[in-house]
């Protein structure tokens, strides 16, 4: 029987996959994965480089064909209706792709005019989009001379001159200074007040706390859970985690039986022992009853990080 | 500074010896192919002798022509595509001064370089040429002088102003515009007696000019004082610009 | 805050018409000219000074030449070759080069592909952008044959179209030949087959100043083709064999698209 993706209805999926594939050759990048996106929200794919994430936003976006599985975006066939999709979505790719050869202003015009919107509208659009950006002093500047900042600024308010329903950014703020980076966060959360759809990609946790609605965990092109962050967390993690350093691996693997009993649950990295715990003062008095001696000694909550290491056993960016 | 100068033809060189294969065709194959069009094709129309005494057939006019213009439009490009290239799209530059070398000694070893590959190409030209029949004289080595000088100064000023340049656009216009014309009237085709007499006199301000009178020189053996003196502007020319590609290339290549 | 209505206000185009969708290519190549004008003017030049320097210096030491049974001055006979040959070389740069920059190191056609454009459009409207540049450059060089004398036939006019023709199948051919290039060595190769073509075309000498055996094979030569057809044009020496290059350049045309297109989606979309 064929699948036939939902009918709109609340919450409405702007975008449904079920066993989405992709191979290049005997390589799988995307290994059958089912998500769906709803109208609205935030939605994340979390997950270290190489985990399919950039693969999968290019199946989203109509540009890269799924080798196998379903997958619906605004209720269209990519496989049949891709200029159609992409005339309502806006792409931010992973690294900037504006023309060069063009200024700031042509690159709004031009890049609208492949959507066959009228100058008239664009000039007007280009305009917002401008003070969006943070660039109306450089309306007739090069794109080259930029710094990567205002690039990626500029790359994401291209992407808006069709006025998308659905936007896809991947990795939006790789790279970026931690300035640049709130300011793109602030900008984003704007579209989101404005019912736009975003279908974010990152292997920054932060990012992915501090933006998303729900997010997926992707490892090797298989999602491994999903939820919001708080629920991931909480599935996965205890609240709070201590963090032990020691001057040597000796002296770390020494400790590592003792701090064990210390927590609910203990990690073993190269550098350090991390120890979930509902209870960090109680675990701080079980280490020094244990008379065990760390270099350092920190308590943090559990984050999206900690979720990925559970889940894979690595952390994001191994 | 003289040594760390080599260090950087060196570089170049090796360059040179491991890529050469790809660019065998243009460097070494096409001028013999402009040579036996030009020459033997389009020299097999011309009836009466050419040249100032009016003695010379068309292949031995053109030949010597040929080699001087292939120095030049052979290392045009380089020089302001490549230099582009080594500042800002593969930035090798900033590799190299963070060396001892100095911005300076890059700069020399580009110069060096081009000479010793015109060179190169210029000795292969003329054996081609020699057996076609388009030399007539011993002296025709010299004309490998000529090739050498032009390639210096062709790097020397384009990339000078190449180094001085955040961007490509102003390239094309300066082939297109610039070494083009240079090409087409410095007498490398015709003589340039033939220009209108209002544009000969604005022959000596090409560099090519001088290269391809030292050249023909050279290949038909009338070698005379004036040849002295078409070398010597090409070898002042050099000395001129010099400093100004040094200038250029340490303020932008200095760390 | 009504959803709907801030999402409905944007949506005021009317969906792009996919037979016509490749112009907005063209266009971006337009709006990125008019900005460097001088260079789009300065091509002008070039064939130009070509014309003035082997037309007219060497044609003074050449004198007349043979064709068709009778004797043209050389200028006109190497201004009509000039005419073909810079079609076929403003057509091929265009889709050699500048194709593989923009497509490998500008990464701009990613950007363009994640618009309702598709691969095929973006190579039609490429290609369309090196016919219309080409067709200015080729009009700007037959006026300027017309007013130095080295046209002498009204059958010049259609040398026009001949021009558009020439650059379509060394555009095809040279967008098909560019799919299969892997990095910068590899235009060499582009070099090595437009230059003899250039030098060896009856452009600069006729086909009797060929050894005979060597004549049939340039003969047989795309570039050939065009400069037979031009020549015969300016010069008013019209026959029916005319014809044959004419299939051949439109040959060329055909199996360029049909490699092309097939390529072109593979290469653009992974």
């Amino acid at each position: 029987m064929a699948w036939e993706p939902s009918e709109p209805s609340a919450p409405e999926a702007l975008v449904q996959a079920r066993g989405l594939t992709k191979r290049f050759g005997s390589f799988v990048a995307v290994d059958g994965i089912d998500f769906d996106v709803r109208r609205g929200e935030v939605f994340g794919f979390l997950g270290p480089n190489g985990a399919g994430k950039t693969s999968t936003m290019r199946m989203i976006s109509c540009v890269s064909p799924p080798t196998e599985g379903e997958l619906s975006v605004l209720h269209l066939d990519p496989r049949r209706d891709g200029p159609a999709i992409r005339a309502r979505i806006g792409v931010v790719p992973q690294e900037d792709n504006l023309d060069t050869e063009l200024s700031v202003w042509d690159n709004f015009i031009v890049y609208g005019r492949y959507f066959g919107l009228p100058r008239t509208v664009l000039r007007e659009r280009a305009e917002d989009l401008l003070g969006f950006a943070r660039l109306t002093d450089r309306r007739d500047a090069r794109v080259d001379p930029l710094s990567g900042g205002m690039k990626r600024r500029l790359t994401i308010a291209r992407a808006l001159i069709n006025d998308p329903e659905l936007v896809l950014l991947d990795e939006p703020t790789t790279g970026l200074d931690p300035q640049a980076r709130h300011l793109l966060w602030d900008r984003l959360f704007g579209l989101k007040r404005r019912g736009v759809t975003l279908i974010i990609t990152t292997h920054y946790m932060d990012e992915a706390e501090q933006l998303c609605d729900r997010l997926v965990v992707m490892d090797e092109g298989r999602i491994v859970d999903e939820g919001s962050p708080r629920q991931l967390i909480a599935r996965h993690v205890t609240p709070e985690v201590v963090e032990l350093r020691f001057a040597e691996p000796a002296e770390q693997d020494d400790a590592a039986g003792a701090a064990a009993e210390a927590c609910e649950r203990m990690e073993v990295l190269a550098d350090r022992l991390l120890l979930y715990t509902h209870d960090a003062d109680a675990t701080h008095k079980a280490l020094a009853n244990r008379a065990v001696e760390p270099l350092t000694e920190l308590t943090r909550r559990a984050t999206l990080e900690d979720v990925f290491l559970a889940l894979t056993g690595r952390t994001l960016d191994e | 500074m003289t040594r760390a100068v080599l260090r950087a033809l060196e570089r170049e060189l090796l360059v040179f010896a491991r890529t050469w294969r790809g660019s065998a065709f243009s460097a070494f194959v096409q001028p013999i192919l402009f040579l036996a069009a030009m020459g033997l094709g389009l020299g097999g129309l011309v009836d009466e002798g050419v040249g100032a005494g009016g003695q010379l057939d068309y292949l031995e006019f053109v030949a010597p022509g040929l080699l001087a213009a292939h120095a030049l439009m052979a290392t045009a490009g380089e020089a302001l595509w490549g230099v582009m290239g080594g500042v800002k799209w593969m930035g090798q530059f900033s590799g190299m001064v963070a060396t001892p070398m100095t911005p300076g000694d890059v700069y020399g070893g580009l110069v060096l370089s081009a000479g010793v590959r015109a060179g190169l190409a210029a000795v292969a030209f003329l054996v081609v040429a020699a057996v076609l029949g388009g030399v007539a004289s011993l002296w025709a080595p010299l004309a490998v002088v000529a090739a050498v000088l032009l390639a210096m100064v062709t790097t020397a000023g384009l990339a000078a102003w190449s180094v001085r340049r955040q961007d490509d656009l102003t390239f094309s216009l300066i082939m297109r515009l610039g070494v083009i014309p240079l090409f087409l009237f410095s007498g490398t085709f015709f003589p340039v007696e033939q220009l209108p007499d209002v544009l000969e006199p604005v022959v000596v301000l090409s560099p090519l000019w001088h290269g391809v009178e030292v050249a023909r020189d050279a290949t038909t053996g009338a070698i005379d004082g004036w040849t002295a003196v078409h070398a010597a502007v090409l070898v002042a020319l050099v000395l001129v610009v010099l400093p100004i590609g040094m200038r250029g290339f340490e303020r932008r290549l200095t760390p | 805050m009504n959803v709907s209505a801030v999402l409905d206000r944007g949506r005021i185009a009317p969906p792009l018409d996919a037979r016509t969708r490749f112009l907005r290519m063209t266009e971006r190549n337009v709006v990125g000219y008019v900005r460097h004008w001088p260079l789009l003017v300065s091509g002008v030049f070039e064939p130009l000074l070509y014309l003035l320097s082997i037309g007219i210096g060497v044609g003074a030491l050449v004198g007349d030449v043979a064709y068709a049974g009778r004797t043209v001055p050389y200028e006109t006979f190497v201004a009509s070759g000039m005419l073909a040959t810079a079609a076929m070389n403003g057509a091929v740069f265009d889709t050699t080069f500048n194709f593989f920059i923009r497509l490998k190191y500008a990464k701009l056609y990613d950007a363009v592909l994640a618009t309702p454009l598709e691969p095929r459009d973006v190579a039609l409207g490429e290609v369309t952008w090196a016919l219309l540049r080409g067709a200015f450059y080729s009009t700007a060089f037959l006026v300027t044959m017309a007013l130095l004398g080295m046209a002498e036939s009204w059958w010049s006019l259609a040398a026009l179209p001949v021009t558009v023709l020439i650059g379509a199948a060394f555009a095809s051919v040279g967008l098909a030949g560019s799919t299969f290039m892997r990095s910068f060595l590899d235009f060499d190769f582009i070099n090595l087959a437009i230059t003899p073509m250039f030098l060896f075309s009856a452009t600069f000498f006729p086909l009797s100043e060929y050894p005979d055996g060597i004549a049939w094979v340039v003969r047989l030569t795309p570039l050939y083709q065009g400069v037979a057809l031009c020549r015969a044009l300016t010069t008013g020496e019209v026959e029916l064999g005319l014809l044959v290059h004419v299939a051949y350049l439109a040959a060329m045309v055909a199996v360029g698209v049909a490699v092309a297109g097939r390529r072109i989606d593979a290469l653009l979309r992974r």
